[in-house]
């Protein structure tokens, strides 16, 4: 167990390290002079001020150098400064995290209870209603994000006017309200494949001697769906739950922008069009992290969830 | 497994199909109802997207100020937006480029990704250990985020847009490529290729990359709904086509600030032809990727 937990967070670490080279690295695949490209192609931009960008950014250093102190800033907490607001990009970064965090939980909890619970339903019905979840499930992971959002603030914000169209709300309830819809429209789309999994799951746990054993014991059907076969199948809707969790953090910049939220993604837009660099890349670096720590957590419990796998794990 | 068969056993006799027009004896195969309403959807969404020109009854930047947000009605099927243009001739005008850029750039995907997958394959070692590690640090990009990072240094526009996502998903091609290329590099054909002197290349090329092509353009198919969604992402975020483009996903973007004041259709419009077109195609591309056996990864 610990060589595997090892060399999962080496990986971790390498895919990191990468990621934020080619994260950095961008500005030199950029057409023409990096300062020029930092000042974000000002016509006003003097010689003393692409000078001072030129400073401020050591550009004339080694590649390497540069990258190791702008690497070595960001596990300090230093993120550079804004071309934009000329705020450290550390606060206006951490004055939107929270907006963000909450979107993505608040979605998680959303597809995790419906998408197990469509499963769940799909499984023990089957028949007729496993193809209506089907056919409905499958169709919303078919609409793009940005049409679903769309969709639902004209029908539920602005038609019925039950839910608030832009913003984030303060406070707990207000903030519950106000990201209803975007939480939704981040959620539709994932339900398609949560269904599946847990469908398959159980599916495969239904034909198990353990289920024979727990009916012939006299449990009720609910118990022996609620205990045997759904306890047994959760593993990888677990497994499957994580890793899409791990992806909402990139559908945030579509909602965000949808619904008018200022949180991580809806700045990301803002930085590229006002050509932001420092702010892009450390929003897209944060992005990266919280994707790849989320996965990287996944793999390392998926053994404590299921057993089973702590055995092939050793085999490795 | 596969000797010569001598003595083959007696094959019940097809029945006749009389529409038949195939070469091959294999009996006729029907195509569920649904896979035909797709089907011609998506046909009749090409066409009109070719004839476009010729059947839009508007300009589709005919701006007229007196029309602004129009209701449907004999003037204007679908209505107008915010400038009064004709939504109907808009859609259609936009069809065009919402359909040939994400075809585009599945192409420009596939070749490379077919190109590495298959090189990886093939040569092994470290070139598929390089191959394996680049495409991994592009998975480590969630989502449209590596586009994102290209279009944030290249600037936006449809071409970039076009050669970001292309790059962004060739490695999910060079992936599936290269997992089904070396399963059939094991096999026997390939090595009575190599002891004939048939170079390594001209093998790739000539003989592997074809026996693949039944997989590969089944899941190709299967991406496309994908591709397209994230096309139409891009424009909507602002990063892929630009105005006066009526690229559905800009469309929709401009039809956006309608909405708050109660004007559904300039967004709906545009938003309901993307849901369409991918609805359709991947109902017809799960039909046609099980006919020519995608293999799971």
């Amino acid at each position: 167990m610990p060589a595997r937990a090892l060399r999962i967070t080496l990986g971790l670490l390498v895919t990191l390290l990468a990621a934020s080279f080619v994260i950095f690295g961008a500005i030199y695949a950029a057409p023409g002079d990096p300062a020029a490209f930092l000042v974000g192609g000002q016509e006003d931009a003097t010689p003393e001020k692409l000078a001072a960008v030129r400073a401020a950014y050591h550009l004339d250093d080694p590649l390497w150098v540069q990258y190791g102190d702008w690497i070595g800033g960001v596990l300090r907490g230093d993120l550079g400064r804004s071309m934009q607001y000329h705020d450290q990009v550390a606060d206006l970064v951490s004055s939107r995290v929270p907006t963000t965090l909450f979107l993505v939980g608040y979605s998680a909890v959303l597809f995790v209870v419906a998408g197990v619970a469509l499963g769940v339903l799909s499984a023990v019905r089957g028949g007729r209603v496993d193809s209506i979840v089907v056919a409905v499930t499958t169709l919303l992971a078919s609409i793009p994000k940005f049409v679903k959002a769309l969709a639902l603030v004209a029908f539920l914000g602005v038609q019925l006017g039950w839910f608030p169209v832009t913003g984030a709300g303060e406070g707990f309830g207000d903030r519950l309200h106000h990201l209803t819809l975007p939480a939704l429209s981040l959620a539709l789309g994932e339900l398609a494949v949560v269904s599946r999994v847990t469908r398959q799951s159980m599916l495969e746990q239904y034909a198990q001697d353990h289920v024979t054993v727990a009916r012939a014991a006299g449990l009720s059907e609910f118990k022996v769906i609620r205990r045997h076969v759904l306890r047994n199948a959760l593993a990888p809707v677990v497994t499957m739950c994580g890793l899409i969790i791990a992806s909402l953090f990139a559908g945030t910049v579509v909602v965000e922008t949808a619904f008018g939220i200022s949180g991580m993604g809806s700045l990301l837009v803002q930085a590229i069009n006002t050509h932001d660099f420092p702010v892009t890349q450390a929003v897209l670096l944060l992005m990266v992290l919280a994707y790849m720590l989320v996965t990287t957590f996944v793999d390392l419990v998926h053994p404590l969830i299921d057993p089973r796998v702590r055995l092939e794990g050793s085999a490795a | 497994m596969t000797l010569p068969q001598t003595a083959a056993p007696p094959v019940p006799p097809v029945p006749p199909v009389p529409m038949m027009s195939s070469k091959s004896a294999k009996p006729a195969r029907t195509w569920p109802i649904p896979f035909r309403i797709a089907a011609g959807f998506l046909l009749l969404t090409a066409t009109l997207a070719i004839l476009a020109p010729l059947v839009a009854p508007y300009e589709p930047d005919a701006i007229d100020l007196n029309a602004s947000l129009a209701l449907p009605d004999g003037a204007h099927v679908l209505g107008t937006d915010q400038s009064g243009r004709d939504l109907l001739s808009r859609v259609l005008h936009g069809a065009g480029p919402s359909l040939v850029a994400p075809l585009a750039l599945l192409a420009l995907a596939s070749v490379i990704g077919i190109a590495l997958g298959t090189l990886a394959a093939w040569h092994g070692g470290w070139v598929d250990a390089l191959v394996s590690r680049v495409t991994d640090v592009m998975f480590a990009f969630p989502g449209l985020l590596f586009v994102i990072l290209i279009v944030s240094v290249f600037g936006d526009g449809l071409t970039t847009a076009v050669i970001a996502l292309a790059l962004a998903y060739s490695p999910v091609v060079a992936k599936y490529t290269r997992s089904i290329a070396l399963a059939e590099r094991a096999k026997p054909y390939i090595d009575a290729y190599r002891v004939q002197g048939m170079g390594g290349f001209a093998i790739c090329a000539r003989r592997l990359v074809p026996n693949l092509a039944p997989s590969l353009i089944g899941y190709l198919v299967l991406m496309f709904g994908q591709v397209l969604m994230g096309m139409a992402t891009l424009s909507y975020l602002g990063f892929g086509a630009q105005p006066p483009s009526s690229e559905w996903g800009l469309m929709v973007k401009e039809g956006q600030a309608a909405l708050v004041q109660g004007a559904l259709w300039p967004a709906l419009v545009p938003g309901t032809a993307i849901a369409l077109v991918v609805v359709a195609f991947n109902v017809v591309g799960v039909r046609i990727s099980d006919r020519l056996g995608v293999r799971e990864r």
